[in-house]
């Protein structure tokens, strides 16, 4: 039974609002654009809230990271390690994105968004252009990683019949209380205490003589450009200041934590008190997992994966001697 | 005993007047009842925009969720939308891509049903343990309501459906007017059966966090599936696979695998008071233990209470039989003897399923689900009748 009720959506009109992508790549645009240009775009449309890095500020998304954490404590789900499908990421910035000014980007900056969260999390390298055409030359780490519910299998047919009502348990004991947490938040508007920051010093093991090695001009160029992952929060060179990250003029085979003004962790602290020197081993470890390598490190970046990349901007760093 | 100078005495609200009828044209609860609010836990998200809120469930009692304290959830706020600014599309897969003005949908023959709506995180932060403590903050994201609307399925039918073919594996994809849009994908079985495009709640119009003018009501499964403002319904020959439905609502098990397309909201249970927030103050003597249950696969058809975490159990009297996807009150009345007690709810629905405990939960899915847990909760009440968030062996 039809009630005539309605009128025919014209074609400009679905046009104007019939913008989803399914993951075949349905629906996606005519576009293209790079990681070079999407950082560009991303450092002032998306930083503010998911980091230069999109490794997430605060309690906002982290966009990148997270490989391989998916079975562990607390994974860490981003564009990277869960998302299984590219069309999500385009489909999601285009239509909700940058937030608080949704539906403004252009195809292309949505392109290129999307290629700098992919070069962020190491899914491309940064001279591949992200277009309609090349969009499926992305694999997504997680692609297989879903299964279709199945609690009809694997709870439904258990947890049913006739439940027990006497003798269940012998004893019953409290294990976990939320009084311990102290979380919940105070009817009179009190804030809740921090939760427990307990910061372990890092294993500092006895620093080897450093080693005098010819300087490498073409690496520290290639160390250049690495370092503009750096740079909003390090300076160099004349003039230079601390900003979130300290000064980083002079580090190379020099004493951790030494830079005057700059506070630093406690973590830092207490292993530059245990003698830690920044020399290639040290600080290539550092680079590849700040957080890994300095349980308690401010630094918030992700981490240089590539050793190549390590090694660049080391040897960059080594340019700027004091 | 002295006499009650409360009754011995002439009080002011006997000897002269109260408000009159034009004092509140519409009204707001009375003072005295100003902590039965919807609350928000600030910690768990990084701006109120884009969060959620909890139903002060512990101070409610019925099953109907008053609108004006049923939580809220938002991806980019509660937006203004004017009944005549609203427009709904039908597009995709069918004969007529159409446009409804909200007058149009008015014209439509409706129908009202009660169903509870359930953010599949609610209780999401207890998995790893027992964190939050107050039923408004482990339960609360779940409201009650009478929703008057039309079938989905009159409006699908109405742009035809002919051209979609075989229904069996098509789907709708559902989005709203706000900037975040939350679009989902329902299978077409799903749109057909039971959705509701809905414009009335608990028998006046939605109220703007909740939708207004018109959102979407999936009876039974999780929350973030009931689009607000919803502005589009197109018919597909696939899924999606939007953020909310690949990059969220999905639950990672133990090896990191995770489970998608788990719609449908679990049987679960409640004590709502006794509870943290409520605490018996009385004393030893005749107590009620209250609480509410719900099956998102069905009607709840019985409720154990056990005061002894578990050991034993004995069965709840329902307020009335249970329907099918809402909220069911439950009632123990007992006599406190006045010793500690550790409280659980276990409910059961008409599929024969039985709420599972916190054990059984993470033994099949580990602690990263996020979503989905309907776990038996605990309230460890003392002598002096504060309650507390507890886990129990």
């Amino acid at each position: 039974e039809k009630f005539g009720l309605g009128r025919a959506a014209l074609p400009e009109e679905i046009a104007a609002w019939d913008g989803d992508i399914g993951p075949d790549g349905t629906g996606l645009p005519v576009g293209s654009g790079d990681a070079l240009i999407g950082e560009d775009i991303f450092a002032t449309q998306c930083a503010a809230c998911h980091g230069d890095f999109a490794e997430g500020i605060d309690n906002w998304p982290k966009l990148a990271g997270g490989a391989d954490t998916l079975d562990h404590e607390d994974p860490l789900k981003t564009v990277g390690s869960y998302w299984p499908y590219l069309s999500t990421a385009f489909d999601y910035i285009k239509r909700s994105m940058p937030y608080g000014n949704a539906g403004t980007l252009s195809d292309d900056d949505v392109y290129a968004i999307v290629a700098y969260i992919l070069y962020s999390n190491d899914l491309i390298e940064d001279d591949f252009v992200l277009s309609n055409e090349s969009f499926f030359d992305v694999e997504m780490p997680n692609a297989d990683g879903f299964i279709l519910d199945n609690r009809a299998e694997t709870e439904y047919n258990i947890w049913r019949g006739e439940p027990c009502m006497e003798n269940c348990k012998t004893e019953v004991t409290v294990t976990m209380r939320a009084m311990v947490l102290d979380v919940t938040p105070e009817e009179t508007g009190d804030d809740a205490p921090a939760p427990d920051t307990k910061v372990e010093a890092a294993k500092v093991e006895e620093a080897p003589a450093p080693v005098v090695a010819a300087f490498d001009a073409d690496l520290a160029a290639k160390g250049e450009k690495v370092f503009r992952k750096c740079k909003s929060c390090h300076q160099l060179g004349e003039g230079a200041k601390n900003r979130s990250g300290p000064v980083l003029t002079g580090i190379m085979d020099n004493p951790a934590a030494a830079v005057d003004g700059f506070k630093y962790s406690k973590a830092l602290k207490s292993a530059a008190e245990g003698g830690l020197i920044w020399n290639e081993t040290e600080l290539a470890a550092f680079l590849a997992k700040p957080k890994a390598y300095l349980k308690g490190t401010k630094m918030s970046f992700a981490g240089l994966r590539k050793e190549t990349d390590q090694a660049a901007v080391i040897e960059y760093l080594k340019s700027f001697e004091e | 005993q002295s006499p009650d100078p409360l009754i011995t005495e002439l009080q002011p609200w006997a000897q002269g007047f109260g408000d009159g009828v034009d004092a509140t044209p519409y009204g707001l609860p009375i003072e005295f009842e100003g902590d039965v609010i919807r609350r928000n836990v600030e910690w768990l998200t990084a701006d109120t925009v884009s969060s959620i809120n909890f139903t002060p469930i512990h101070a409610l009692d019925g099953t109907i969720t008053p609108q004006g304290c049923a939580f809220e959830r938002h991806h980019s706020g509660a937006i203004e939308l004017r009944k005549e600014d609203y427009r709904l599309m039908l597009n995709g897969l069918v004969d007529t891509p159409l446009v409804f003005s909200y007058a149009d949908l008015e014209r439509f023959p409706r129908e009202n049903h009660v169903y509870f709506c359930e953010c599949a995180a609610n209780t999401g932060m207890e998995w790893a343990g027992a964190q939050l403590n107050g039923a408004q903050f482990t339960h609360g994201m779940i409201h009650n309501m009478e929703y008057t609307g039309v079938p989905l399925r009159t409006l699908l039918e109405e742009a035809g459906l002919d051209m979609a073919g075989d229904l069996s594996d098509k789907w709708v994809y559902v989005e709203g007017a706000d900037a975040s849009s939350n679009g989902r994908s329902i299978p077409m079985e799903k749109a057909l059966d039971d959705c509701l495009i809905a414009f009335k709640a608990n028998g006046e119009a939605l109220r703007k966090e909740h939708g207004y003018p018109v959102r979407l009501v999936v009876p039974g499964w999780e929350g973030n599936m009931w689009v607000k403002w919803i502005r589009r319904i197109e018919v597909t020959d696939g899924p999606i696979e939007s953020r909310e439905e690949t990059s969220k609502y999905t639950d990672v098990l133990e090896n990191g695998i995770a489970r998608k397309w788990t719609w449908a909201m679990d049987a679960k249970s409640v004590v709502t008071s006794p509870s943290p927030q409520a605490p018996i103050t009385h004393g030893k003597g005749p107590l009620v233990i209250t609480g509410l249950a719900w099956s998102g696969r069905g009607a709840i058809t019985r409720v154990d209470v056990s005061k002894d975490g578990g050991m034993t159990w004995e069965s709840a009297r329902l307020a009335k039989p249970g329907e099918k996807m809402a909220l069911t009150r439950f009632y123990l009345d007992t006599d406190w003897d006045g010793s500690e007690m550790m409280l659980q709810s276990r409910a059961m629905d008409d599929t024969g399923y039985i709420q599972p405990t916190k054990t059984q939960l993470r033994e099949v899915r580990g602690l990263n689900s996020i979503y989905h847990n309907n776990c038996i909760q605990t309230w460890l009440v003392r002598s002096n009748g504060e309650a507390e968030n507890v886990e129990v062996s």
